[in-house]
């Protein structure tokens, strides 16, 4: 691993955390905005995940004869995240299901024309 | 004894990935939705099966083989059901399956 | 070999995340959204992240799908093509990857054991936790003890987020409990669904009480059980889950969690210790670390089920009768 070679793990998830960001911000309907976040939210979730893996390391449940460790840190900061992240989603949904009732339409084009002839 | 073992298992576990392997061509090759499903099921019952047995024996008499086995009663019941659901939903949704011209006529 | 697995991981997850961007049946995006769950699940265990993957597969492959598809129900199905021209959008996006790419250049490599965040802090949790905690799970002990303010806010967050899930869209009582009678044409899912319920429950309680010495705990297995009761609703219909659980009860047992786990800080402070400082529980510094962890992680269990059940509960109420 030398070179720019060790860090195409992070580049993957660059990659992936750009293609939710795409589907936020250039598709009109608000649930797939949703899903684009979600995705945007889990790659992050990976990249915290792999930083904290050490090469040669296991699971951080502390056993007799294993020396080498993951960081338990980064684990537990992106385990309550997970939860947080689902609680939020329902509450993005929750709007989307309001904003449905009120507009008709879920689509951010005809949302932005509703509000201007009104 | 122990080589014996762990050659059996190891030809378990690349049965498994072979009839895996069958399935996922399957999905890709069939022609229609209810045809595909067949080849979804090779999955879940030979193809996980088998690789579940191939770890089941590199467990040996553990608490690992235990829970294995758990995971393949899961398997067992679960699979079909999907697969049972999937049917149903695409019969009631109106999907015609493929048929062969030469039986209609 | 690792090296290899994680590679085709995230690989496949790149070509998941195309496709859902690609997809325009809101359907099939979500069922790919809960594929890609899974796949960082998978992901997970390979990065020796297994508390995580737990937690992953079971909100991200389980509730946030049936959440999503109970959206579709509402709304709509189909996503209508976009009218304005994808380029500027598409041209931030590479931008920014570019900008992110950019800032990757210093950060040391993947699995480095001299990397920064693993030099301070973690090593001393790894090597404190057996003696101070006497448990062997150091995700655990991180979450519970040494970081327990972090999480008391973390379960602050889900409990706001399902009082304002709540409040948008409030909860419909329906007459009759009935069964749906689409559900009740479909016998073999009726049938499985009451064989798995129990087991489910079970596997529940497993992982909330072994916790402390493999993956699990409070977080995993409150989304378990919601899974179990939400699997219950969708055999059986939302008016049989209701009488199991009333929906009165859930907004009881949400605010209880939270109290619980509130009261055993404010129990540490009249013992005469710090606010969460679990030692004085009991006379012995260690089964106080004990108790206190396994208190707030059935406060943690309690909350974050009844908050995803009582979400399910809220959605599903919106549903027309007889419709799933």
């Amino acid at each position: 691993m030398s070179g720019l070679l060790g860090l195409y793990n992070y580049w993957i998830v660059i990659i992936l955390m750009m293609t939710g960001f795409y589907a936020v911000i250039a598709r009109p309907n608000l649930i797939k905005q949703i899903i684009g976040l979600f995705i945007f939210q889990t790659s992050v979730f990976i990249l915290f995940i792999s930083m904290a893996n050490i090469e040669g390391g296991t699971a951080p449940i502390i056993k007799e004869g294993i020396r080498l460790y993951s960081n338990p840190l980064p684990h537990v900061l992106i385990l309550t995240a997970i939860v947080v992240s689902l609680a939020t989603t329902a509450l993005g949904l929750a709007l989307v299901v309001r904003i449905k009732e009120a507009y008709g339409t879920i689509n951010e084009d005809n949302i932005h024309v509703q509000d201007e002839e009104d | 004894m122990e080589t014996v073992i762990y050659i059996l298992s190891w030809i378990f576990l690349l049965g498994g990935a072979i009839f895996l392997l069958v399935g996922a061509i399957g999905i890709l090759r069939f022609p229609d939705f209810y045809t595909r499903l067949h080849a979804v099921s090779v999955c879940d019952t030979m193809g996980a099966g088998l690789v579940l047995a191939g770890l089941m024996l590199q467990g040996g008499f553990s608490l690992v083989t235990v829970k294995l086995l758990l995971i393949f009663y899961f398997m067992i019941f679960t699979g079909p059901t999907a697969v049972h659901a999937l049917a149903q939903a695409a019969l009631q949704g109106k999907l015609k399956p493929v048929v062969d011209e030469h039986e209609q006529q | 070999m690792e090296i290899l697995i994680d590679t085709i991981l995230l690989v496949l997850l790149m070509i998941t995340g195309f496709s859902i961007v690609r997809m325009r049946s809101l359907l099939a995006a979500t069922m790919l959204t809960s594929i890609y769950s899974l796949l960082s699940a998978s992901l997970f265990v390979v990065l020796d992240a297994v508390d995580v993957a737990l937690t992953e597969a079971a909100i991200g492959a389980g509730i946030s799908t049936i959440l999503l598809l109970a959206t579709i129900a509402l709304t709509t199905d189909r996503e209508k093509p976009p009218q304005r021209t994808p380029m500027l959008p598409l041209i931030v996006v590479i931008i920014t990857g570019m900008a992110l790419i950019y800032g990757t250049l210093d950060m040391p490599h993947f699995g480095n054991p001299q990397a920064p965040v693993h030099l301070h802090v973690a090593p001393a949790y790894l090597h404190d936790t057996p003696g101070e905690i006497g448990i062997p799970n150091v995700v655990t002990s991180v979450l519970a003890s040494y970081r327990g303010y972090d999480t008391l806010g973390e379960l602050a967050v889900i409990f706001t987020a399902g009082a304002g899930v709540l409040t948008l869209l409030g909860y419909r009582t329906r007459g009759g409990n009935s069964m749906d009678p689409g559900i009740r044409k479909l016998l073999i899912l009726r049938v499985i669904g009451k064989l798995f319920f129990p087991l489910i429950l079970l596997f529940a309680l497993y992982v909330q009480f072994h916790g402390d010495y493999g993956p699990g705990g409070g977080f995993q297995a409150g989304v378990i059980f919601a899974t179990g009761f939400i699997l219950y609703a969708l055999a059986f219909g939302l008016g049989n889950a209701q009488r199991l659980i009333p929906h009165q009860l859930l907004r009881i047992m949400v605010a209880f969690g939270m109290l619980l786990y509130i009261g055993v800080g404010i129990e540490s402070m009249l013992l005469g210790g710090k606010f969460l400082e679990y030692n004085v529980l009991a006379d012995d510094p260690v089964s106080g670390q004990h108790l206190g962890i396994i208190l707030i992680e059935l406060g943690v269990g309690i909350t974050v089920a009844s908050v995803m059940l009582m979400i399910y509960y809220v959605f599903r109420s919106r549903q027309p009768e007889g419709d799933l």
